[in-house]
């Protein structure tokens, strides 16, 4: 269905090519993940399969890409819409029209399909993502997960035969990101679609791959999921389990795992991990950094928060979770005072945040936005330090010397626009945490990182809550909260509805529970470096 | 099967229950947005043909009330970014009347500016000098007069979309379509992104305003705003927004001439009619020859395209109604405007205290009519029950209105099925 021929692709202005000596095909009804770290070429392997590349890339491509035998050189994007749909990474970006139904039937408008046809998959790609109910709702109001449902509804709706997705579930909670997977693996089933996925987050994935395709260096082979997982750079935590404990084949769903893993439980039946045993003690001395008292906060006329109670303390670290849309932003944006309380009273380290002008302000609380590039402006990394720096009338170097701490290998003169997604977080963190604020707040960190950016964030943001910082982590990615948190917040429809430790809460509820946690039920260890830990020990 | 045309969106005959349904004002449904936009054009012409204040604020008022009254819920509202567009029209205009005089002899001086010589030979333009009562006056009219154009295209941006409108241009333009979304994307992209950033710097420390901070914002957000924009464009290329161009060359060429040709011909005769100085026959007929050149380029490409619509836009009499008014409303203002009727043109010099007059008032005021006789938009009627419009289905006191609504997609499918 799709066959990539020794394909190169080189941009005007790298200095090395983005991909080289591509081989690949992919059959028709496969469903193949693309893993990789980030800016390994994912993004540029997946939008060749529609001619993006090079039509709206520009660059040069070099071998040929066919899809369903047609030549991306001599066919358009246009051309392959009725075969190729391409989901990006920013929904919102691809909107072309206002409302939730007529972005479904766009794609369709343009292929010219039957009215009566369109009218009922329209319908039908509804009820298939859950979207009925905002049916008529205008596409900026609705919430981030809805938005990347929208986005994927309004290419499924076409019936290409080919599916290709960049990140489908970063910005879905579990249980939203479980619905659009178990959707493709139907439409996969029964239809015979063929997708391409790119993921970075595998331990949602990769139990549903017929193949794995690991792009490395601008080098890409491919493999079946097992195999391609023993020597990938990056994987999901159960692989790291299987690797662990010597498993052979490696597992690659919690069901398989589980059968293996008797053993392992019984060896370590009895113990206690250690975290468990930290966030008790942790819990001693401490003063608030963050109150909130029945906060009520409205977004327009939407009541989106209605009476949070929550306490942030030094030397914590908080994951604040739930459903797409239930508020956590607006929390987050409230503990910052960029939205107006409507009732009830949030407090940042003592003072009402929305009272503070932005130089105290900063001083009390920083805020790494959802999109990290909002808190850049200069031209090149170097003069975003510089800048950062005067802002907090820091000693220059300060922002710099905080950069290299958390991202090592970024170059003074980069545009902070070229960094991956991993860096540029790193370089928003870097400058937040300039001004030494005693609460940091992040808002969906791990949208895009993979595994090695993940596991440096965890250390950098564990050595901040050492150091007595009170951290607010906003998220879905329950393998983050279990290697983060102390404490686990959980709000619905803009509710508190759990606040406990974080054992507790992700070991309690299948929906929350990390891997090792489902496979290691019912003993609480949440992951993989726990396990070892007391593996070692024993 | 029953069998009758339905071209470009209008019913015809026989009328059957389902057409009789969408000739109900009270069925809760969103308008053929050209409708709305007749209407907003009809009042702008009126506009542009006055100078009278009083007659300004009228077209304003009017507009604003069936904005308020009609506007979907939840859509964008450029209406009120319009109005201060126009009130900085107005000012700029004053201003610059006041620093380089205007031409309009006064004799009343308001006060006097520190005057800069200027060499021999510069005509009328001054720089400081006295600013008179008269030259003001003259300003601040002409100024409203754009001001309130202005407020009746931001109606009809807030009472549809402009995106809605765009879906009716013809495929065989679609380089044009691809530039209009992405054009029209872009400014309400660079209002969000702009008010995200300075949310965002308030964060680094700094409140965000001030020229300072602007400049240095401003790239930034120019720039992430144009990304977006590419972003579209590869969006709607890859859903295959322009496919069926490919097919014919020659009917292309013959299709893309007649559209340019109409859309031409349309743009002139629009700015005939709303143009007072220029010649009273420019307007009229070259607006009817580029329809008939648009309807038939339309017809043209009609033929060859392969883009099929979803649930199209009915015309049923409340379209009849919305731009059958505003087109009244402009026509009775133009027709006086031609008689020379007092108080069209207020005098400025000697300044007198304008005067409403009575007949091209209510010509005005008939463009008030869609307020109380257009359909109310979906969210919005559900709102007027009482409930709240993000749960539709919950709510039991929405129920019949609820029912309603499913009633009248039902009859849009069903003629839709007929249509084919």
């Amino acid at each position: 269905m799709i066959r990539f021929e020794n394909v190169g692709v080189r941009f005007d202005d790298g200095d090395k090519p983005v991909l080289s000596g591509v081989d690949l095909q992919v059959d028709e009804g496969e469903l193949v993940l693309v893993v990789g770290a980030t800016g390994s070429g994912k993004t540029t392997l997946l939008r060749c399969v529609n001619g993006l590349v090079p039509h709206f890339s520009g660059g040069t491509l070099s071998g040929r890409v066919t899809v369903d035998g047609r030549d991306t050189r001599t066919h358009r994007p246009r051309d392959l819409a009725d075969v190729v749909g391409v989901v990006g990474q920013d929904p919102a970006a691809a909107f072309v029209t206002d409302t939730v139904e007529e972005e479904l039937a766009y794609g369709m408008e343009s292929l010219g399909v039957h009215g009566d046809v369109m009218r009922r998959r329209v319908e039908e790609t509804l009820d298939l993502l859950s979207l009925a109910d905002v049916r008529q709702r205008t596409l900026r109001t609705l919430s981030g997960g809805q938005q990347q449902r929208v986005a994927i509804g309004g290419v499924l709706a076409a019936h290409p035969r080919v599916l290709v997705l960049d990140e489908p579930t970063s910005a879905l909670d579990p249980v939203a990101a479980e619905e659009v997977l178990a959707a493709l693996t139907r439409l996969v089933h029964d239809l015979g679609l063929t997708v391409l996925l790119a993921e970075h987050r595998l331990e949602r994935v990769v139990q549903y791959a017929d193949r794995v395709v690991v792009v490395e260096n601008g080098r890409v082979s491919s493999n079946l999921p097992a195999a391609a997982m023993a020597m990938s750079p990056v994987s999901p935590p159960i692989i790291d389990l299987g690797r662990l404990a010597g498993w052979s084949p490696l597992p690659l769903s919690v069901r398989d795992a589980r059968r293996v893993a008797g053993p392992m439980r019984q060896a370590l039946a009895g113990r206690t991990p250690a975290r468990v045993v930290r966030s008790i003690t942790m819990t001693g001395q401490s003063e608030s950094l963050l109150s909130a008292r029945a906060l009520v906060v409205n977004r327009g006329r939407r009541a989106v928060l209605r009476g949070i109670d929550l306490e942030v303390r030094t030397g914590e670290v908080v994951a604040l979770m739930g459903r797409n849309g239930s508020g956590k932003s607006t929390l987050l944006a409230a503990a910052c005072g960029q939205l107006p309380t409507r009732g009830g009273s949030v407090r940042t380290g003592g003072f009402d945040p929305a009272s503070l002008n932005p130089r105290e302000l900063m001083r009390h609380v920083g805020l790494v936005p959802q999109d990290p590039g909002l808190l850049l402006y200069d031209e090149t990394v170097g003069a975003e330090c510089r800048a950062a720096d005067t802002d907090v009338r820091a000693t220059p170097g300060t922002t710099r010397a905080l950069l290299v701490h958390l991202a090592p290998d970024v170059q003074d003169s980069t545009h902070p626009r070229d960094l991956s997604e991993g860096q540029r977080l790193a370089l928003a963190l870097a400058i937040v945490l300039a001004g030494q604020p005693p609460l940091v707040l992040l808002d969906e960190p791990t949208r895009g990182l993979d595994y090695g950016a993940k596991t440096r964030l965890v250390a950098s943001l564990r050595s901040l809550a050492a150091e007595g910082h009170g951290v607010l982590v906003a998220t879905h990615d329950v393998e983050l909260v279990a290697e983060l948190a102390d404490r686990v917040m959980v709000i619905a429809d803009g509710e508190l509805v759990t606040d406990g430790p974080a054992a507790a809460v992700l070991a309690g509820s299948p929906a929350f529970a990390p891997q090792v946690a489902k496979v290691m039920h019912p003993q609480p260890w949440l992951t993989v470096a726990d396990v070892a830990a007391a593996l070692e020990a024993s | 099967m029953a069998t009758w045309p339905r071209r470009h969106g209008r019913l015809s005959k026989p009328a059957t229950a389902v057409t009789r349904a969408l000739h109900d004002p009270r069925l809760p449904r969103l308008l053929h947005p050209a409708a709305w936009w007749a209407w907003a054009i009809g009042l702008a012409m009126a506009a542009s043909r006055t100078t009278n204040p009083l007659l300004l604020a009228l077209v304003v008022a009017v507009a604003g009330y069936v904005v308020a009254s009609r506007r979907e819920l939840g859509a964008a509202s450029p209406f009120g970014a319009f109005l201060r567009l126009g009130l900085f029209v107005i000012a700029m205009r004053v201003v610059f009347v006041a620093l380089l005089g205007g031409g309009v002899p006064g004799r009343t001086v308001l006060f006097t500016l520190p005057q800069v010589p200027l060499p021999a030979g510069t005509g009328g333009v001054r720089l400081g000098g006295p600013v008179t009562l008269e030259g003001v006056l003259a300003a601040a009219y002409d100024g409203a007069r754009l001001a309130a154009v202005l407020a009746c295209i931001g109606a009809a941006n807030a009472l549809a979309s402009p995106r809605r409108l765009l879906r009716y241009v013809p495929a065989t333009l679609y380089e044009v379509g691809t530039a209009l979304v992405v054009a029209l994307t872009y400014a309400p992209q660079l209002v969000d992104d702009a008010r995200r950033v300075r949310t965002a710097r308030r964060l680094r420390g700094h409140a965000g305003r001030g020229p300072r901070e602007l400049a240095r914002l401003a790239v930034p957000v120019l720039d992430s705003a144009l990304e977006r924009s590419l972003d579209l464009a590869a969006s709607m290329e890859s859903r295959g927004y322009g496919r069926s161009v490919h097919r014919d060359a020659r009917s292309r060429r013959k299709a893309t001439a007649l559209t340019l040709f109409g859309l031409g011909g349309v743009v002139a005769g629009v700015y005939g009619l709303l143009d007072g100085g220029s010649a009273p026959l420019l307007g009229l007929p070259l607006l009817l020859v580029g329809s008939a050149a648009a309807a038939a380029s339309l017809a043209v490409g009609a033929r060859r395209e392969r883009r099929s619509r979803y649930r199209p836009d009915p015309w049923a009499a409340p379209e009849w109604v919305v731009a059958s008014s505003g087109a009244i409303a402009g026509a009775l203002v133009l027709v006086a405007a031609q008689r020379g009727v007092p108080g069209i043109i207020v005098q400025t010099s000697p300044a007198v205290w304008p005067t409403l007059p009575w007949l091209p008032a209510l010509g005005v005021l008939l463009g008030l009519v869609p307020g109380w006789l257009s359909p109310l938009p979906p969210l919005r009627a559900l709102e007027r029950k009482g409930s709240h419009p993000d749960n539709l289905s919950r709510d039991n006191d929405s129920q019949d209105i609820h029912a309603q609504e499913i009633r009248t997609q039902e009859i849009r499918a069903k003629s839709i099925g007929r249509a084919s």
